[in-house]
Parts: C-alpha cells; structure tokens; sequence
C-alpha cells in the first residue's frame, strides 16, 4: 500500500465556503466551511439541529444553499449510503435487484461488492426482510458499486449494536485504503468515529473546531494504553470544552477554552 | 360475438395490459389517492374539452398534467397536507366538471357514461384511441422502468447517482394521464384507480420480482376484464363496474391461494 501522499491525497474533491441556509427564516446553517480530499475521512459532529445533515445535503446537490459557494471536482463520482431506506412493503425486490439498479451492475459485481461490505448471505434475501447492520452494508455496498471517489455516509452505524458500529467504521476505513476515495461522515456519538477519522468537524451551524484527532491525542501510546475510546473521549471532551444555548451562541459564564485546532 | 362485444373486449384488454405496470408503481409509490384525484379531474377536462371543440382525449390528459403540476406546487408552497390538498382537488375538479357541464345545454352528453364508464359503446375510433394510448405509455415504461424503480426505492439516493428524479416523477405522472384518458370510456373517471391498484395489489402477494408483480397484474387484470365483461353480457350488468367487481373478488381469491415459500 502506497503512502497516502503518493495517491494524491492533497487533491480536493469538494470545497465549500460560506454557506448559509435558511429554513422558514430560522438559520440551519451560518457561514459553514467544509473540505474533502482525496483519501481523506472527514467526520461531521455537532448536537441535533447543528445542521450536520443540512451541510451534506448541500454537499451532495440535493440542497442549494441561499448563499456560499459549493465547489465539487468536476465529473466527481459520489457514492451516497443514506441514513435509512423505506422502502414500501409491496415492492418485491431483492438485495440483488436494489444493487442492479446501479447501471451495469451484474451479479458477479453485487456479489463482489457484498463480500467486500461481509453481506454476501443476503443477496437473494428480499430487501425488506435483512436487518438493521446488514442493511447498512447492503447500502454501502451500492454506494461501493458506483465505484466512488468521495463517499459520502449520513449516520452509518444508524441502527447497529455497539460491537457492529466499531466493525462498520474500521469497514470503512478498509474501503478508504483500498479505494483511495474520500470519506464524508455524519455522526451523533463519537465513541468509535475517532480512530477511523483524519479529520473532525465540529459543526453548530457554524464550524466550531475542526482538526485532526491524532493532533488531539497524539501519543499513540494513550491509544494503546486506554483504547478507542479512551482517545474518543479526550476528543470529545475538547470539542465540547464550551456548551451552547438553545440558539446555538456560545455560553459564556462557563470557562471557554480552545483547543490548538480551533478556529474561533 | 357481436362488433360491440369485440371492440369492448379488446379496448379492456389493451387496458388491462397497461394498468398492470403503471398500477405496481401506484401501489407502490403510495398514489392511490394521487391517481382517484387525477381522475376525478378528467371529468374537467371533459367539459372544456367539449367547451373549445378539441380532441376530449387530448383535453383529458391536458387537464389531468396540469392538475398534476398544480399539485406539486401547492405541496411545495402551503403547510396542509397531501391528502387534504388531495381531497379538495379531487372534490373541487370533480364538481367543477359536473358544474361546467350542467352549462352546456346545447351538448348532450351521457354524464353516467362519463362517471361509470360506457365500455359496450367503444367506437372503432375510440378503440383506435385506446389501443394506441396504451401501447404508446407501454413503450415508454421500457426505458423508463430501471429510472423509475430507482426513484420509487429512494429519490435522494438516486438524485445523488445522477438521474434527473424531478423529469422521471413527471414522465411517471403523465403516463398515469394518459392511462386515465384511456380508461375513462371504459370504467369511468370514478373507478379508474380500481384498474390501477386491484390488480397489482392482487398481484403482489405472490410477486417475488417487480416484473413479476406488474406481468400479474396485467394478467390478472385481463382476467378481471373477461369476467366482467362475461357478466355484463349473460346478466345485463353495466360494464365497467362489473369489471371492477371482477377485480375486485379476483383480489380477494389471491389470499386464499396458497403463498409460495
């Protein structure tokens, strides 16, 4: 395996700046910046409201923003593993036939992309029938079949029991190698994220910190010593060093204090 | 078998054939009450078909489009729900047509032909029409099929893959349009949707594929075309309700067939 450098991961695929979004005149989101590179995993954190899910829709195309400026590599393939699936009931389709709905897909393709996600078993399995876990895998294994340069994943471990989202995320950081494809995340809790991330993003409608989790807790030793989520939590606590309010303003009365990454 | 019967007979089939697919995506896009909507509101396009003296096919499918359109709109613009937005066009179309039509004291019209259908007066021109709406909206289902399925599984997802979901949702809308055109001679605009969903959801029980379910359907649908018109012929039953009846007891038959494993 090629140093990561050497694969071009300075290459931006997406770039956004400023982006503001408004819903029904309550502010989502306030001056957001947001970069992914090639290779690179980016970790989207932040309390309910923070607009996490507002920003990657506006990453993804499905939202345009009311101002800023969203930049996307050209041509760039996107790979979308949605936070959940409703499909209804009475469509009778199969784990194969919902991958074969990517153009050009054959079995031996879906197959291939299921063993690499460890969800071969449910290929003849009808769609609604698989669980929560396998379902996050049958997804990202569509997402895989468009043979991604930036995958972008809302919530993944949505769903899953503890033991399967450390699996999940260290899945995803096998893909990464493997594809040199750059990772967009979404997620509520932080407790397995950490390891699998080259960069966090704290979002409260704006960028509160960002910065790389190994700058954090550098010492690899503490990763030794005290695990995944020992150096998960060291994250946490200076990401959340200063609380919010309700309007998302910083709190003050509380001491504040910045982490070496942070921008504001 | 008398011309009438013929011709009754073969616009229910090409009917039937059609519905079987565009109906598997009504069931399963949640559009039953879109489609009762759509319908009522061909009863408008009716009356102002007649009103400016053009083709009442064409001005049918006109009206049911721009209702659709008008639809999403008022989805996108006001707070109330779907199918409270539903229930007022469907009712306010639907009234409308009968108001505009009660007008028109130079044309006589057959208003119950128009409401339940009047399949046993099928002219070879309607027929022409009919066969010919039908296998146009099947032709282009082919291409749209894989799209189409795509969107009903998750819009967002497929947007993000590259389809162009708003064109696709509106292909999908004028094709139910133009079915519902179709099928108004034949059981009117107040049973259109039955043809639709019956089948299909008498289908899907034993469907382990989509085209498993909307191949059923249609067949199922033929099925429910031959009782009813059987009925019609040997009780002197109207038409197009006898087929819905038909439908509708085929419907009720597919529980008692044993589910396959």
């Amino acid at each position: 395996m090629r140093p990561l450098q050497e694969r071009g991961m300075n290459e931006a695929l997406i770039r956004l700046d400023d982006i503001h979004v408004r819903f029904a005149k309550q502010a989502v989101l306030e001056g957001a910046q947001l970069q992914v590179h090639r290779g690179e995993i980016v970790t989207l954190i932040g309390p309910n409201g923070a607009g996490k899910t507002t920003l990657v829709r506006a990453v993804l195309g499905l939202l345009k923003p009311d101002s800023g400026t969203v930049w996307r590599k050209p041509k760039l393939r996107v790979g979308y593993m949605p936070q959940k699936l409703n499909v209804d009931p009475t469509l009778p389709l199969s784990v194969l036939r919902f991958l074969r709905l990517v153009p050009g897909v054959d079995r031996a393709a879906a197959l291939s992309a299921l063993n690499e996600v460890g969800a071969e078993h449910v290929i003849d399995s009808p769609l609604q029938s698989v669980s929560g876990g396998e379902m996050q895998r049958v997804l990202l294994a569509r997402a895989l079949l468009r043979e991604p340069e930036l995958l972008v994943l809302d919530e993944p471990v949505q769903g899953v029991d503890v033991a399967g989202q450390a699996e999940l995320y260290r899945l995803i950081g096998r893909l990464r190698e493997r594809y040199g494809c750059g990772v967009l995340m979404v997620s509520h809790d932080l407790h397995l994220v950490m390891s699998a991330t080259d960069q966090v993003v704290c979002l409260n409608r704006h960028v509160c910190c960002s910065g790389h989790p190994e700058q954090v807790s550098a010492d690899p030793a503490f990763v030794e010593l005290f695990g995944q989520d020992a150096r998960s939590l060291a994250v946490y606590h200076h990401q959340h060093d200063h609380s919010h309010d309700l309007h998302g303003s910083v709190v003050t009365g509380k001491p504040h204090v910045h982490g070496p990454n942070c921008k504001h | 078998m008398p011309d009438f019967l013929l011709n009754a007979l073969l616009a229910g089939l090409a009917l039937a054939l059609v519905a079987g697919p565009l109906g598997s995506f009504v069931v399963w896009r949640r559009m039953a009450y879109f489609g009762d909507t759509l319908s009522h509101s061909a009863l408008l396009g009716v009356a102002l078909g007649l009103m400016l003296e053009v083709n009442l096919t064409l001005a049918v499918i006109v009206c049911c489009v721009l209702l659709a359109v008008l639809l999403v709109t008022l989805q996108q613009r006001q707070p109330l729900a779907s199918d409270t937005l539903l229930g007022i066009l469907a009712h306010s179309t639907l009234s409308l047509g009968l108001v505009s039509l009660s007008f028109m004291q130079d044309v006589r019209i057959d208003l119950m032909g128009y409401l339940f259908g009047d399949l046993l007066a099928v002219s070879p021109t309607d027929l022409a029409w009919i066969v010919g709406g039908s296998a146009l909206v099947l032709l282009a289902l082919i291409p749209l099929w894989r799209p189409l399925l795509a969107v009903t599984v998750h819009e967002e997802l497929a947007k993000v893959e590259g389809l162009p979901v708003a064109a696709i949702r509106l292909a999908l809308m004028l094709l139910i349009a133009m079915v519902i055109a179709v099928a108004m001679k034949i059981v009117g605009v107040l049973l259109i949707t039955s043809l639709l969903i019956i089948p299909a959801a008498a289908a899907q029980r034993h469907a382990r594929t989509p085209e498993q379910m909307a191949l059923g359907a249609s067949l199922l649908g033929l099925l429910a075309v031959c009782c009813g018109l059987a009925l019609s012929w040997y009780q002197d039953t109207p038409a197009g309700p006898s087929i819905v009846v038909s439908a509708a007891a085929i419907f009720l038959l597919s529980f008692a067939w044993p589910r396959r494993t």
